[in-house]
């Protein structure tokens, strides 16, 4: 086994990991809150993906300095994403607030399918080609035996940032601990004074608005833009949240990481074919030693 | 202070509370005893907002506050330390307090907090902990210090001795004396209703629904129907 080799497919595994991680949190996030799978999340990242395309083409003519366009295009993309969550939730998800959960469940499904065809209608089906938003440059090491590309470090470090900020915020802001007591009894927070509706809103804003992130760094990667690229990682990313443990924060980091890890490993030693399925099993095993996922918490309540 | 007038709350077909009236005035404590299932919990469930009544009004401090949603309800002044507890068991004895100060100014925080610690200084000790390693004792205090983080009026305290064992129960109810003392109108529901009795002014029995009796907590203490019922003899 060649140690270059197998770095170069580490990094790799982290940074596909690291953009898991971002899309998982908004999963563990909506479901520690709002207790539902909300399966439009992966569609959510291709419309921020379309938005941060159009945004970049639009400004590829203008004289911009450097990396405006790109900046430009995610925070215009993280907007109308954060929209597009909270208004999801508004007209399809807050209604059914007291319905059986398969209703809610089958209700995602189909807002995630309202949203792949009304990017089909829109934009067609025809592939678009994401320009990285870092353009294609290298980071070179070890005389040219290890080279790393510039997106996959700012996967990371974009990772990394995203996680200590989400972490501050639940654990120092008034808003994130409320959202922290909502996920734990509703109706205990209610008594408190906290409006959980509201709650559940800014945790849907949140979400999307890292998926928006998460579509602009996948794209960067992985180029061709379709209406249906973000049901692929979506679904791997609820995979990866369900691992680590949904409703768990660090859950979602260490579930998203370990899955691009094994997903890029998979692909490198044994079969790129496989990789999915590979993915998958390892999945079903977890969960038959830990039901609740790797940080998952198995509740107890003292009565 | 309070005024409950008429209410009828149903759970699905269910009719588990026909026609309940009472009042609380101001700087009393009156006690709601009753079996299991009378529909005490229902009744507090419904004063704050958690459940609807079809009929009547609930009107506190003159105003009707049906229909209100119950996260507003705690903002006019009323605050309800619920049955079993439900303190946020994965977040610090703290935190669990600044989430009781929700509605308030945060610049009231600290303060708060300081006169919760005062009152129970075991709290202070564990202000660090995470809330589900907390005793029974000491979550029903921290239920307690943090209802009484949003400055209520009335407090509702929902079967405060539950679980507890009985030297706990006698600090609780010293406890809810204390704060009657300073000043908040206590509103108490219980199944204890020997304890509870013997420290409220005025007290109303439930049964399966309706209210069957009432009177001072003396006059209930001695009543025959009541000691056969509920006080063992």
């Amino acid at each position: 086994m060649n140690v270059m080799n197998f770095l170069n497919y580490l990094i790799s595994g982290i940074s596909l990991g690291s953009i898991y991680a971002i899309i998982a949190l908004g999963y563990t996030m909506v479901y520690g809150i709002a207790k539902m799978l909300n399966f439009a999340h992966g569609d959510v990242i291709m419309v921020g993906a379309y938005i941060c395309f159009f945004v970049m083409s639009g400004l590829s003519s203008a004289a911009l300095p450097p990396f405006a366009a790109p900046i430009l295009g995610t925070l215009v993309a993280m907007v109308v994403c954060t929209v597009l969550g909270v208004v999801i939730e508004r007209l399809a998800y807050k209604p059914l607030r007291q319905a059986p959960s398969l209703a809610v469940l089958i209700t995602a499904i189909g807002v995630s399918y309202f949203l792949q065809n009304a990017a089909q209608l829109l934009w067609t089906s025809s592939p678009k080609y994401f320009t990285s938003v870092v353009g294609n440059a290298q980071l070179t090491l070890f005389d040219g035996r290890l080279t790393i590309s510039a997106v996959t470090l700012l996967t990371i470090a974009v990772c990394i940032i995203i996680m200590l900020a989400l972490t501050t915020f639940t654990n120092k802001t008034k808003m994130g601990k409320a959202m922290r007591a909502c996920s734990e009894d509703k109706g205990a927070a209610q008594l408190m004074g906290i409006d959980v509706n509201r709650t559940i809103s800014v945790t849907f804003a949140i979400g999307s608005a890292l998926a928006a992130v998460a579509g602009v760094l996948f794209m960067s990667a992985y180029p061709s833009l379709t209406p249906t690229t973000g049901s692929m990682p979506g679904i791997k990313a609820f995979t990866a949240a369900v691992f680590g443990g949904i409703g768990s924060i660090p859950g979602a980091l260490l579930g998203g990481l370990l899955l691009g890890i094994i997903e890029t490993f998979a692909r490198a030693y044994i079969s790129t074919e496989l990789s999915t399925a590979i993915v998958f099993a390892v999945l079903i095993v977890v969960l038959l030693v830990k039901p609740a996922g790797l940080l998952g918490k198995t509740v107890r309540e003292k009565v | 202070m309070l005024k409950v007038n008429d209410i009828n709350v149903y759970y699905g077909a269910i009719h588990a509370i026909k026609g309940v009236s009472f009042e609380v005035n101001d700087g009393e404590i009156v006690t709601l005893i009753g079996a299991n299932g009378a529909g005490k919990s229902t009744t507090l469930q419904t004063i704050s907002g958690l459940l609807h009544t079809r009929t009547g009004s609930i009107e506190f401090m003159g105003k009707n506050i049906v229909g209100v949603p119950p996260h507003k309800v705690v903002a006019h002044g009323l605050a309800q330390v619920p049955e079993g507890r439900r303190v946020f068991l994965q977040m610090t004895v703290e935190e669990n307090l600044e989430m009781g100060a929700y509605t308030r100014p945060n610049s009231e925080i600290e303060a708060g907090i300081a006169d919760v610690y005062q009152r129970f200084p075991r709290l202070q000790e564990r202000r660090r902990q995470i809330a589900g390693t907390l005793s029974g004792g000491e979550q029903q205090m921290l239920a307690m210090g943090r209802a009484l983080m949003s400055k209520p009026k009335l407090l509702m305290l929902d079967e405060p001795s539950m679980g507890l064992a009985p030297i706990l129960v006698e600090q609780i109810f010293d406890i809810i004396r204390e704060l009657n003392r300073a000043g908040v109108t206590i509103l108490l529901v219980e199944q204890n209703a020997q304890m509870a009795l013997s420290i409220a002014h005025r007290g109303y029995v439930l049964e399966t629904g309706k209210i069957v009796a009432t009177g001072s907590g003396e006059e209930l203490l001695e009543d025959e129907a009541v000691k056969k019922a509920y006080l063992g003899g």
